[in-house]
């Protein structure tokens, strides 16, 4: 048995509502999973049912083996942190922490010790005498993660814990987490919107929408090949450029522009015929000298320049839809120049039209 | 535009100017006659004012007339067992529809609805349901059990409890509102933490929920308090102050002799008495929770 969590055939409706419908989900001892996906597609819904803070509609879940379906939540080897940090306002950080282990009756030197460890893991021992009122957002994240360590669990949710603190903030407890993590070695399931957390702390990602698993893969994976439209659209800042046109053999045209496919690796082994989405991200256009090399090369006119520092991202027009590329920040460009780009079937994606569905 | 800065005090013009006739108002009226009472007490007033000193003796006469004595009693009995039961009531009944039970909307209001009407007819309707010809007792008597015996408003020993019932009645329905405004004013994710860490919801409730529920608490209080402090209509409407001066309460006192013994120093003494029990209570409580705040967070 090496799998930590494993949830079996899991329905939960809300009333007529179904929320989540037969998921199926297996996750490695040790694994950091994260669950990505759009605001109410059931991300929470999901880490909920597996923490038993919701009573499941049908199916199972198992954490370390055991049958946990209908165990209380305290049963069922987990720790719990919260988007609003969730601490008992009117107790101490010590008190948020001992809380559950005294209210579970353990010896007073066992609790002291698993307090003094989890303060030092996460540097919070100056504070232990303070109330959370009197802490930042990432000390009080940082307590609420206490909280969760002291229980001494092998398996770690979150939701959502960073969306409530500022973007620097954000950055640095990110980075705690992942620490956290590489030192520990427990099984954490981890909620986020953000893309960037998903990218940065998973080992693997399940991409959710409408209540279901969409991919499951790799950061690699899911940047790099998306099993569907929605996922390539979803993962990618600025996001993926998307060209309807048709697929012919090798070929893919696109209004009076012919982009020669061979090198793609299509998913079913063979190429496609068909109305076809040509997807590809802004920073796999290339530009300046290394355009030589390129497959495919087409010249553009620059319509509006968006310059971030480390990168620019430069809109265009091209085949007759708008079209973003990221060229290096130290590029000179200006609006109205024309550059000429190249494009690499090889890291493209190609979907049908119909099915959404990677070719 | 002037690069002076503008006074504090015409800032707000408008908003200052709306406050005057309330500044006005409680001034005159609540400030000057309650100091225009005080005075009062010190004198021999009969049927009208007049101003014709006689010391303490007011206060000397109030707190040797049986009658007053019992109606401190009555209130303090009173006072104390309203204040911990619709406290004890209003929260249960708050905490049981929390539980997104069905139809919470009509239990609620409900519950509520005695609130609504004045105690005069709160008083009349137990009144009618306590008595023993017509209420409890005689509905009780007639299924068969014939030695039942529950007439609290005939007993002079226990009627004040015939009152407390009504007063409850009455009064848990607000309290149950406020505390259900405050219990969904706490962060679901608090709930779900409590129950991670395998807290009994009881102990959330006491340790947690009800301490975050402090502000709400403070609130109901004040509201229960003063309602304690100055009632009167129930006991003329249920009893009448009796039997005898079993039911009697201070502002009940304060209002007869004033206006039925003719005797208004006597009146301005006891309610003198009443303020200045109110004031022992709220002065410190304000000190603690205003007082401090500069040192606080
Ligand atoms: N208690 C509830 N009753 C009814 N519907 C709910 C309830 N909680 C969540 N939902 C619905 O379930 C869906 C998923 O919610 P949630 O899991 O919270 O989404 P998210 O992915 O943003 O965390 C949403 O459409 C939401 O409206
Ligand atoms: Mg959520």
């Amino acid at each position: 048995m090496n799998n930590s969590v494993e949830i079996k055939n899991l329905d939960l409706e809300f009333g007529a509502v179904k929320v989540l419908q037969n998921l199926n989900l297996e996750i490695g001892k040790g694994e950091f999973l994260v669950l990505l996906g759009s605001s109410g597609c059931g991300k929470s819904t999901l880490l909920n049912c597996i923490a038993g803070l919701l009573d499941v509609t049908a199916g199972q879940i198992h954490i370390k083996g055991n049958n946990v379906t209908w165990a209380e939540p305290s049963e069922r080897g987990i720790g719990m942190v919260f988007q609003s940090y969730a601490l008992y306002p009117q107790m101490t950080v010590e008190g948020n922490l001992s809380f559950g282990l005294k209210n579970a009756k353990l010896p007073k030197d066992e609790i002291a010790a698993r307090i003094k460890r989890a303060a030092e893991i996460l540097q919070i021992e100056p504070l232990l005498k303070r109330k959370p009122a009197a802490l930042s957002g990432g000390q009080r994240q940082r307590v609420a993660i206490g909280r969760a360590l002291v229980r001494d669990v092998d398996v770690f949710l979150f939701d959502e814990p960073l969306s409530n603190l500022d973007a620097k903030l954000r950055a640095d407890l990110r980075v705690e987490i992942k620490r956290l993590h590489q030192n520990l070695q427990n099984t954490m399931i981890y909620v986020t919107h953000d893309q960037i957390e998903a990218m940065t702390l998973a080992d693997r990602i399940a991409i959710m929408r409408g209540g279901k698993i969409m991919q499951l893969g790799s950061p690699d994976e899911i940047y790099g090949r998306p099993i569907n439209k929605y996922v390539a659209g979803f993962i990618g800042s600025p996001s993926m450029n998307f060209l309807e046109g048709h697929l012919t053999g090798d070929t893919f045209e696109v209004g009076d522009v012919s982009i020669p496919m061979a090198g793609y690796d299509f998913a079913n082994g063979g190429a496609a015929n068909g109305a076809a989405t040509l997807g590809i991200r802004p920073e796999h256009v290339v530009t300046g000298e290394l355009v030589g090399n390129a497959p495919f090369q087409a010249d553009v006119t620059v319509d509006l320049i968006e310059p971030m520092g480390s990168d620019t991202v430069v809109d265009c027009q091209f085949a007759g839809a708008r079209f973003r590329l990221r060229m290096d920040g130290q590029a000179r460009v200006t609006v109205g120049d024309t550059i000429r780009l190249g494009l690499d079937p090889s890291r493209a994606s190609l979907f049908d039209k119909d099915t959404e569905l990677r070719l | 535009m002037s690069s002076e800065r503008p006074s504090q005090l015409f800032r707000n013009k408008s908003a200052k100017i709306a406050a005057i006739p309330m500044i006005v108002t409680a001034l005159f009226v609540f400030v000057g006659g309650t100091a225009w009472t005080i005075v009062y007490s010190f004198t021999k007033s009969g049927l009208l004012p007049r101003l014709r000193w006689v010391g303490l003796d007011q206060y000397e006469r109030l707190w040797s007339t049986n009658r007053w004595l019992v109606s401190i009693e009555n209130l303090i009995i009173y006072g104390l067992c309203m204040l911990v039961l619709v406290f004890v009531i209003g929260f249960i009944l708050a905490a049981l529809i929390d539980q997104k039970i069905r139809f919470e909307n009509t239990i609620r209001t409900v519950i509520l609805y005695p609130y609504a009407l004045s105690f005069v007819v709160t008083g009349l309707v137990w009144q009618w349901i306590l008595n023993p010809e017509f209420g409890i007792e005689s509905i009780i008597q007639a299924w068969g059990w014939d030695s039942f015996a529950f007439d609290p408003l005939y007993n002079a020993d226990i009627a004040i409890f015939g009152v407390l019932i009504a007063g409850l009645w009455q009064g848990s329905g607000l309290v149950m509102v406020l505390m259900l405004a405050g219990l969904r004013g706490i962060d679901q994710e608090v709930w779900k933490a409590a129950r991670v860490d395998g807290i009994p919801a009881w102990k959330t409730y006491i340790f947690i929920v009800i301490p975050m529920m402090r502000p709400v608490f403070i609130t109901t209080l004040v509201l229960v308090v003063t309602g304690i402090v100055k009632i009167y209509d129930l006991i003329v409407a249920q009893t009448g102050g009796g039997p005898g001066i079993s039911t009697e309460v201070p502002a009940k006192y304060v209002y007869d002799m004033m206006f039925q013994a003719n005797n208004l120093g006597q009146g301005f003494a006891a309610s003198t008495m009443m303020l200045l029990t109110v004031a022992l209570v709220v002065i410190p409580w304000a000190i603690l929770e205003f007082g401090g705040s500069k040192n606080r967070g």
